[in-house]
């Protein structure tokens, strides 16, 4: 546990040295969502409809967007492979990492979402819905965006290949996350859904560090 | 604990025994590929009575139905592939899951575009959000994925192993993919598409669609051995037997 929380300090303390690391994903989150009046249309009605799909297709993407740079740095400059080859569990060195992402880009996505919502004439009733679902759910979008970043950490071209991966694998969280928030704007009762997202985030909690740990071997073997 | 496995299997892990033993297979498959699918496309297509709803166009469940069928079962079979190649270090294992990708992928093309043909006359649109078409364009999606990823790495032995990887993840999420999918669907529309729910079809119909499924088996069977004997022979190129083999050939 020590290990964990040292390891877990050194990626905290890396990431505020970089603050823009923090800005950036809420900033795309913001923007995206922005995109959409603009596009469509800014009546309240249509607004609100959508708004919970949108705006959990903006989290989504502002997290796709960050989880490429995960274990870049540490990869090149070559302290992953001092992890790999350190006697000290991968599966925590791992969890740690995916913690501080989720930290930097879901934690804090969730925290404005409400600024979002607004926007978007989100009923009311609905915000609490909206800051839970994306607590539950973008835990599990930083596990799975962390196989696919794992997996191209070697190679030069990662970005839109890490896309290709991963979004097929965020769309149960997507389907869950918005029904979530849909339900929660009608006043209906989400316990359902937060279930069913917990479940898939406790899934992925166990299985995907192992996914994680054996692409990290590959990617730095190659 | 240490399992041992059959001597046939550990013997499927040489390239050369595994290139002559798919030689020797290869004939009867296609021959059985043949008679299946002539088979079952004549007697799909021309004797099997019509649909007393969908009239003719109900037909071309002889081609969407196994290819639907194909397309799920190559992407276990690539993971497991993948699984096993990851256990055994077995490079063979690797050489058929890689041919399993683009094969999966264009059953799964053939599956949409048979859907939309059939979707035009039925439900009246090229495409519908139904639970089921939308299961199997996100199962190309991965399938495009494994794909890209496949062809990103230089190293043959560590895009060998990276696909592997992503083909189980794959796995593990596709049925979770495929109940949330259907899930959605019920919610967002009535279940209006009652016309799909068949009523128990008939044997004279179902007797040709089972013949073609079976065919559809054996000619993929065909094409994924063609394809891993060629991976075969590409990656074995600095051994002697190959080199015979490419001689022989020559004569």
């Amino acid at each position: 546990m020590n290990f964990f929380m040292s390891a877990l300090k050194r990626d905290l303390l890396l990431v505020f040295r970089h603050r823009n690391d923090i800005i950036n994903p809420l900033a795309f989150f913001l923007m995206v969502a922005v995109l959409f009046p603009l596009g469509v249309s800014p009546d309240p009605t249509f607004l609100s409809e959508v708004a919970p799909g949108v705006i959990w297709v903006a989290a989504l993407l502002a997290c796709l967007l960050s989880v490429d740079g995960i274990f870049r740095t540490d990869y090149e400059d070559g302290s992953l492979e001092q992890m790999l080859v350190s006697s000290e569990s991968l599966y925590l060195v791992v969890l740690a990492k995916v913690l501080t992402h989720w930290l930097v880009s879901g934690f804090c996505l969730a925290i404005i979402s409400p600024l979002v919502a607004m926007m978007f004439f989100l009923p009311e009733q609905g915000y609490f819905s909206l800051v839970v679902s994306l607590l539950l759910g973008t835990p599990t979008l930083s596990l799975m965006g962390a196989i696919g970043a794992a997996l191209t950490v070697a190679l030069r071209k990662g970005g839109v290949l890490i896309s290709l991966l991963v979004l097929p694998l965020y769309i149960p969280v997507l389907i869950f996350g918005a029904g979530t928030v849909q339900a929660g704007a009608m006043g209906l009762g989400i316990q359902g859904y937060l279930a069913l997202l917990a479940a898939i985030l406790v899934l992925s909690l166990m299985l995907a560090p192992f996914a994680i740990s054996a692409a990290l071997k590959i990617s730095v073997r190659s | 604990m240490k399992i041992k496995m059959p001597r046939w299997f550990y013997q499927l892990a040489s390239p050369r025994w595994f290139y002559e033993i798919t030689g020797k297979l290869l004939p009867w498959f296609t021959v059985a590929a043949v008679l299946l699918l002539v088979t079952g496309t004549v007697w799909g297509l021309v004797f099997a009575p019509a649909d007393y709803q969908q009239g003719n166009s109900f037909r071309i469940i002889y081609i969407h139905v196994p290819s639907s069928i194909l397309a799920q079962s190559y992407y276990m079979m690539m993971a497991i592939a993948g699984a096993v190649g990851l256990i055994w270090k077995m490079k063979i294992a690797h050489v058929v899951a890689g041919a399993c990708a683009p094969i999966g992928a264009s059953i799964a093309v053939m599956s949409l575009a048979t859907g939309a043909i059939w979707g035009k006359p039925t439900w009246g649109a090229w495409w519908v959000w139904d639970a089921r078409l939308t299961a199997m364009l996100v199962l190309l999606f991965l399938y495009i994925g494994v794909i890209a990823l496949n062809s990103a790495f230089e190293n043959k032995a560590s895009s060998d192993k990276a696909t592997a990887i992503l083909s189980l993840v794959g796995l593990v999420n596709i049925p979770i993919i495929k109940y949330s999918v259907e899930w959605w669907n019920t919610l967002h529309q009535p279940a209006t598409f009652t016309l799909t729910e068949k009523p128990a079809m008939p044997p004279e119909m179902w007797i040709p669609l089972l013949i073609m499924v079976l065919g559809f088996y054996c000619f993929f069977a065909v094409i994924l051995m063609s394809r891993a004997r060629i991976e075969v022979l590409e990656r074995e190129k600095r051994s002697e037997w190959v080199t015979k083999v490419v001689q022989e050939y020559g004569k």
